[in-house]
């Protein structure tokens, strides 16, 4: 077997495209598992049980469950009930909602460790409870959870392949789809490999130098 | 303008009762259980407006707790607790956040918010819950800054103070409040030796140049002997001697109070 500099130069437009499509993917799929976790966090924590009810058997379900079956849900069962998105979409919102039920146990996580005299003087203070939570609870606990929460982002970029299943193309898609085309499969899979390391690499170095600057 | 002008009560603040000697804070029959440890057995005591008292006794007689209580921090599970004639417990919550404002609070452990400024740590209640402007905050939070003598320290963050400043700054944003009832648990706990007096210097002065009712839990006699116009000595749950500072330190009638007291002195 040969390697053929031919076969990188000419998968490498292919490239470009599924690239763009993953790193769309991982920060748009990063940026829902964020909020949605957050979301789910903060209602696991109301008083009523009919809220905490409902959503610890939601998310556990989603977190106990394959995210390439959610895929295939999403895709090809949404739309008999009418409900049609594009693929892109489709996987940018199962990524991030399969993450979710992650980032949420990272946020209560980090809830948890504030400590209780932070809210005894917000009660002492008189601080109403959404403002405790706005300028006191929150700022602290998510601070905490940064570290945690990074290393849920590069797992998902290892996950982004999954989509290649719902017909979205990138980078694996793209390497595949160049593949059979060309019956080349060493060049364009060893490009995207190493691409892989090259994000998840510059993805930790980032985290890194936010850590140190949230130590403060 | 005159030096304890951050301290003095807007003619206008919430509910204002007089400064008069009225009965300010009572505790009717108030029990507290912790599981089947009983803290407060059946509590009565009255607090009047403008004194001065100290909680002593050996730790785990139900000092804080009576602190915790009156901060709505702990709940009892018997009794009623009035504040200025008003329920406090057993209250509706809207009634609890109205009363509240009277009262403020300084913990052993300082409890700043470590997420922002020695200044905002100051300013974030006033405005938010007091309504006033950020201009009328900053006003009164560096007035209170330099009462404490930590002026030049309005953009500190807490971990870059040591524990006596942070206990300062922790004193002025109580006091930011204008409450009528200030409540001190052991605040000098947890300071290194050398920081405890400034803070106690403080507090001295604050109990001399204003009218702030404050309850006091501590270990430190001679300051307890100072600021106190009275003292009530705890023990298992209950009041078991109560009087004035020369009475209790001096001629203690009761045996567990000279036992204590010739173990703390």
């Amino acid at each position: 077997m040969k390697w053929d500099w031919n076969a990188v130069s000419d998968f490498m437009p292919h490239f470009w495209d599924g690239l763009l499509v993953t790193l769309q993917a991982l920060a748009l799929g990063s940026l829902i598992s964020f909020a949605l976790g957050l979301v789910w966090a903060l209602l696991m924590r109301t008083p009523t049980r009919w809220v905490r009810w409902p959503v610890g058997v939601v998310t556990e379900f989603v977190r106990n469950t394959p995210l390439l079956v959610q895929l295939f849900f999403l895709f090809y069962v949404l739309p008999e009930w009418g409900v049609t998105f594009s693929a892109l979409t489709t996987g940018v919102f199962a990524i991030g909602l399969h993450y979710s039920t992650y980032t949420m146990q990272v946020y209560r996580a980090g809830i948890e460790a504030v400590p209780a005299g932070q809210w005894e003087a917000a009660t002492a203070l008189n601080l109403p409870r959404v403002r405790t939570w706005q300028v006191v609870i929150l700022p602290q606990a998510i601070r905490r959870v940064i570290p945690a929460l990074g290393n849920y982002v590069i797992a998902m970029l290892k996950d982004t392949p999954l989509l290649m299943a719902i017909t979205v193309l990138e980078m694996l898609g793209q390497a595949r789809l160049y593949s059979q085309e060309h019956f080349q499969f060493t060049e364009p899979l060893t490009v995207i490999g190493v691409a892989f390391i090259v994000i998840s690499y510059l993805a930790s170095l980032l985290l890194r130098a936010l850590e140190r600057r949230l130590v403060h | 303008m005159s030096t304890d002008a951050p301290l003095m009560k807007d003619p206008d603040s919430h509910a204002n009762p007089p400064v008069d000697g009225s009965e300010l804070i009572r505790f009717d029959t108030v029990t507290k259980r912790f599981g089947s440890n009983t803290v407060l057995d059946r509590l009565d005591f009255s607090v009047e407006s403008g004194k001065h008292v100290t909680l002593i006794g050996p730790s785990g007689s139900g000092k804080t707790t009576i602190l915790r209580l009156l901060m709505t921090l702990t709940q009892p599970d018997e009794g009623t607790i009035t504040v200025g004639g008003e329920k406090l417990f057993p209250a509706p919550e809207k009634q609890v956040r109205e009363l509240r404002k009277n009262i403020g609070m300084v913990f052993q452990q300082f409890n700043l918010f470590p997420n922002m400024s020695a200044l905002r740590n100051i300013t974030e209640a006033p405005v938010t819950v007091l309504g006033l402007s950020k201009e009328e905050a900053e006003q009164r939070a560096r007035e209170l800054l330099e009462l404490v003598g930590l002026a030049d320290k309005w953009d500190a963050r807490p971990t870059q103070l040591s524990g006596g400043q942070q206990q300062r700054v922790a004193i002025a944003r109580a006091l930011a409040m204008r409450p009528q009832v200030l409540l001190l648990d052991e605040v000098t706990s947890a300071l290194d030796p050398e920081l405890v007096a400034g803070v106690l210097d403080l507090l001295r002065d604050i109990a001399r140049t204003t009218d702030i009712t404050m309850l006091c839990v501590t270990h430190e006699m001679n300051f307890a002997r100072d600021i106190s116009d009275q003292v009530l000595m705890f023990d298992s749950g209950r009041i078991i001697e109560a009087g004035p500072p020369e009475r209790i330190f001096s001629e203690p009638e009761q045996e567990r109070t000279r036992e204590f007291l010739s173990a703390v002195l």
